[in-house]
């Protein structure tokens, strides 16, 4: 019975919807560059990576500059930059070894997640006096809340929808314009195309590598964007390892999303429910060791719906199978 | 006597030719695919390229397409020396090809696979589906070939897929056209219909390339013929000059017999005996009603009928693949002309009728004859991986007498192969059907099931898979031929069961004429 009643609070608190939204905008940036680079035909599971260094450039850029004596504003813009742009090279090297060398990607997605996490925590332990750690950012160098006026003051929805943070709502327009971009464009055509059969898409005059090039690229900027959210927007630090799987879980988005981007927003709203009940449901125990345990609770959705509601998803014919001109 | 028009300047040609290839090489890993070739085709005209499978015909259609690159060599276009680096270049010069593989993306529609890549708009923009339509409508009309545009290609039959293919060389103005064995996947309507619009876009000025080992189309649809041989030129010739015979020589190196020699049979008692057969196709309908025959020692029946009439059904029926619902199948062993011991096949599994005498070339050859990625040697022991001069204990591989059994098989049956190492995808069409042959043939069967074996093989290959099966009769085994191709039935068989829907319709001699075998085809009775 108190079981019932704390999930029925939870699930109409504000607090947990605002949560949720939260999580999935953090959720989505990275499914969204996922959906495009296997839509391309380059499985990419290195979204954890690519976000954790995001995250760690973000902090990193935002105190140099802050130190330098740089405006606040302009620091947090230099350091959401420098994210975008650590995911993007991290991305690079996913296509270079998966494009131009034709390697494993699953490999090469591994050994980029294990690169990024080694990378982050010894340049902290280089960087930082006496190896010990980044210092909390102050409430200035972080990415400010958008409150929408009048509309912020709606009861509950005013809450959960305009008091988000402003990448929730950017994430939004990326969300709009990659599903615009993959089914209304003719670059979206092409895109699709080369990712169901590259031969097909190349003998029509379709520049195959350039694409996947670019594609790849894209689900770096939208994963680092993502660190940055995470390190300058939801934790207001850095902490090596602080992804902590989300990038496995947009990962689980793109597939369970059938690799569309608004199936795989979905998703991303479902998981980030998971983190919104996580919280409140934390709370029916006195037993303070099943917190670890709720805490999975966002990952045990994962696998329910993977398992149980979606089943089988198809996905693009030539995902993960690097392309050789020339072979039929 | 090639060789001065060969190496005639093009600027001396008062028309220059559409496409000119000179001294094209192109070696692979151990194989020389093209040595020294040259191509000459005329604006206007239908050229077929002929050769063998493996004699580097699509080799060298892919690098006049920009697919491949060759390793020395010019091509010309209209006489201009012309750089192809990719498809993107070829397309520029006016150059279309039709894959022998369509290039078609399943869930996209119709009018999406023939723009894409010229989307109308440029590449920054919406996709325009409007336009994209009206184009596809527009050319379909202008040359004939109508087609719904907003289908998606998953949905349409074989000839309409590659209806689409040719509207999207068409829509990037192609003026010479490509077609990679266009025939081989067609049913002889849909051949029919294929010539007839090829005939008509060469009306309207286009330029056709046709690459082909089927004589008959050769005869019927090209003006010019350039025959290729083991990566060489083999021969230039004009079509109104020429027959069959001529071609086949030139393409195998060698007289060829178009034409099966063979005794008379000796029948001897029943082997492979069929009765009151009732089995269910895939989507659960009867696809045989009551099918009974009987094969004897020494003769080879042949089934003949229109695919779809049951005939995949039976041959998985006999192999074990399929469920019969009733019936009954029974071999018996022959040896020295005595019939010894019957079996009942129906309750054995495909492993259990190999090792009673069964065996069986089945009609897909790479989905269920071999494994494409393994090794020649670990084919040829495929099914036979238990038996104890391969395997300790059924266990461990003997790797070393398995070597050797896969040289012997080779060698014996002619398997054109660097090593018998090599993956069985690295043969050609009619070396990895040689090789299901060897090693079907090497089990020593008492019954033999032969589906659609030379479907996709060429002549010289042909030629050499009829002499073995007609060998297996002649040593006293049963027979069972089933083939699409009327003149393989008539010209093997020495007695031929016609199947419609599921049933036999009557079991005659193979002196019926073709006509006579055409109507109990469609179900009437003589």
């Amino acid at each position: 019975m108190m079981f019932f009643q704390v999930l029925f609070h939870a699930l109409t608190s504000y607090n947990t919807w605002q949560t949720a939204l939260l999580f999935a905008a953090l959720l989505v940036l990275p499914a969204l560059g996922g959906v495009i680079s296997e839509r391309s035909g380059v499985v990419n599971i290195a979204m954890e990576g690519m976000m954790l260094t995001g995250a760690f450039a973000a902090v990193i850029i935002t105190l140099l500059f802050h130190n330098l004596g740089v405006n606040n504003s302009l620091c947090v813009i230099l350091g959401v930059l420098a994210a975008i742009l650590a995911g993007g090279a991290m991305a690079l090297i996913h296509a270079v070894v998966s494009i131009n060398f034709k390697a494993n990607q699953i490999v090469s997605g591994v050994a980029i997640n294990i690169f990024a996490l080694g990378l982050t925590s010894y340049l902290v332990f280089v960087l930082t006096p006496a190896g010990q750690g980044v210092p909390s950012l102050p409430a200035s160098l972080l990415l400010p809340t958008l409150s929408w006026g009048p509309l912020s003051k709606i009861p509950w929805l005013g809450t959960v929808l305009f008091q988000q943070n402003i990448i929730f709502y950017v994430a939004i327009l990326i969300l709009i314009g990659v599903q615009f971009l993959l089914f209304r464009t003719n670059i979206g055509l092409r895109i699709r195309a080369v990712g169901e059969h590259p031969q097909a898409a190349d003998t029509a005059g379709v520049n195959v590598r350039l694409l996947r090039y670019l594609c790849v690229t894209s689900s770096g900027l939208l994963s680092g964007l993502a660190g940055a959210y995470l390190s300058l927007g939801v934790a207001g630090l850095f902490n090596p390892g602080m992804t902590a799987g989300r990038g496995y879980i947009a990962l689980a988005a793109v597939i369970f999303g059938k690799y569309n981007p608004l199936g795989a927003a979905v998703a991303c709203l479902i998981f980030g429910l998971g983190y919104g009940l996580s919280l409140p449901l934390q709370d029916l125990s006195s037993n303070p060791n099943l917190t670890y345990l709720l805490q999975t609770l966002p990952y045990v959705l994962v696998l329910i719906s993977l398992v149980g509601i979606v089943g089988r998803t198809t996905p693009p014919a030539a995902d993960g199978i690097p392309y050789e001109p020339g072979t039929e | 006597m090639q060789e001065s028009t060969l190496e005639a300047p093009t600027q001396g040609q008062s028309t220059p030719f559409a496409v000119e290839m000179r001294n094209i090489t192109k070696t692979w890993p151990g194989v020389v695919a093209n040595d020294h070739v040259n191509l000459e085709v005329s604006k206007g005209e239908i050229h077929a390229l002929v050769g063998e499978n493996g004699a580097g015909k699509t080799t060298l259609m892919n690098i006049l397409y920009g697919l491949i690159h060759a390793d020395s060599g010019e091509v010309y276009i209209n006489g201009q020396l012309a750089h192809i680096s990719g498809p993107r270049d070829a397309i520029h010069l006016k150059i279309g090809m039709v894959h022998q593989h369509f290039m078609l993306i399943p869930p996209l529609t119709v009018a999406e696979n023939i723009v894409l890549g010229h989307e109308p708009g440029s590449v920054r923009t919406v996709y325009e589906v409007k336009k994209a339509r009206e184009a596809v409508l527009k050319l379909g009309k202008q040359y004939g070939l109508p087609l719904d545009p907003d289908i998606r290609i998953e949905k349409l039959s074989v000839g309409l897929q590659q209806r689409v293919e040719i509207l999207k060389i068409l829509y990037r103005s192609a003026d010479i056209l490509i077609m990679d064995e266009p025939t081989g996947v067609l049913t002889p309507q849909e051949t029919f219909e294929l010539f007839g619009v090829l005939r008509g876009l060469v009306q309207q000025g286009k330029t056709i390339i046709f690459i082909t080992h089927k004589l008959r189309e050769v005869l019927e649809l090209s003006d010019t013929i350039t025959v290729l041989r083991r990566g060489k030129n083999a021969g230039e010739l004009v079509t109104s000059q020429t027959s069959q015979a001529e071609i086949a020589r030139l393409m195998v190196g060698r007289e060829v017999l178009l034409r099966v020699n063979k005794t008379p049979a000796h029948p001897g008692p029943v082997i492979l005996h069929v009765e009151n057969l009732h089995a269910l196709s895939d989507r659960d309908l009867e696809a045989l009603h009551g099918v009974s025959f009987d094969v004897r020692s020494g003769e080879i029946l042949g089934i003949a009928g229109v695919e779809g009439n049951g005939q995949s059904e039976l041959v998985e029926a006999l192999t074990g693949m399929r469920k019969i619902t009733s019936g009954k199948i029974t071999i018996t062993q022959v040896k020295d002309g005595q019939a010894g011991e019957t079996q009942d096949l129906t309750t054995l599994d495909a492993r259990e009728e190999r090792v009673v005498g069964l065996a069986h070339i089945p009609e897909d050859r790479r989905g269920s004859g071999l494994v494409l990625a393994d090794s020649i040697e670990d084919n040829t022991i495929l099914g036979r991986q238990h038996w104890p001069q391969f395997s300790w204990k059924s266990f461990v591989l003997l790797l070393r007498s398995i070597a050797r059994w896969a040289k012997k098989l080779i060698t014996d049956f002619d398997v054109r192969t660097t090593s018998v190492e090599a993956t069985v995808r690295s043969l050609s069409g009619g070396n990895q059907q040689k090789l299901i042959i060897a090693r079907e043939f090497a089990a020593q069967p008492m019954a033999l099931i032969a589906a659609q074996p030379t479907r996709g093989v060429d002549i010289g290959a042909i030629e050499f898979i009829h002499r073995r099966i007609i060998e297996q009769r002649d040593a006293g085994k049963a027979v069972l031929l089933i083939s699409a191709e009327l003149d393989e039935i008539r010209s093997l068989s020495d007695r031929i069961a016609v199947m419609y829907e599921g049933k036999i319709v009557d079991i005659v001699s193979p002196d019926a004429t073709e006509e006579q075998l055409g109507i109990m085809m469609t179900g009437g009775h003589l």
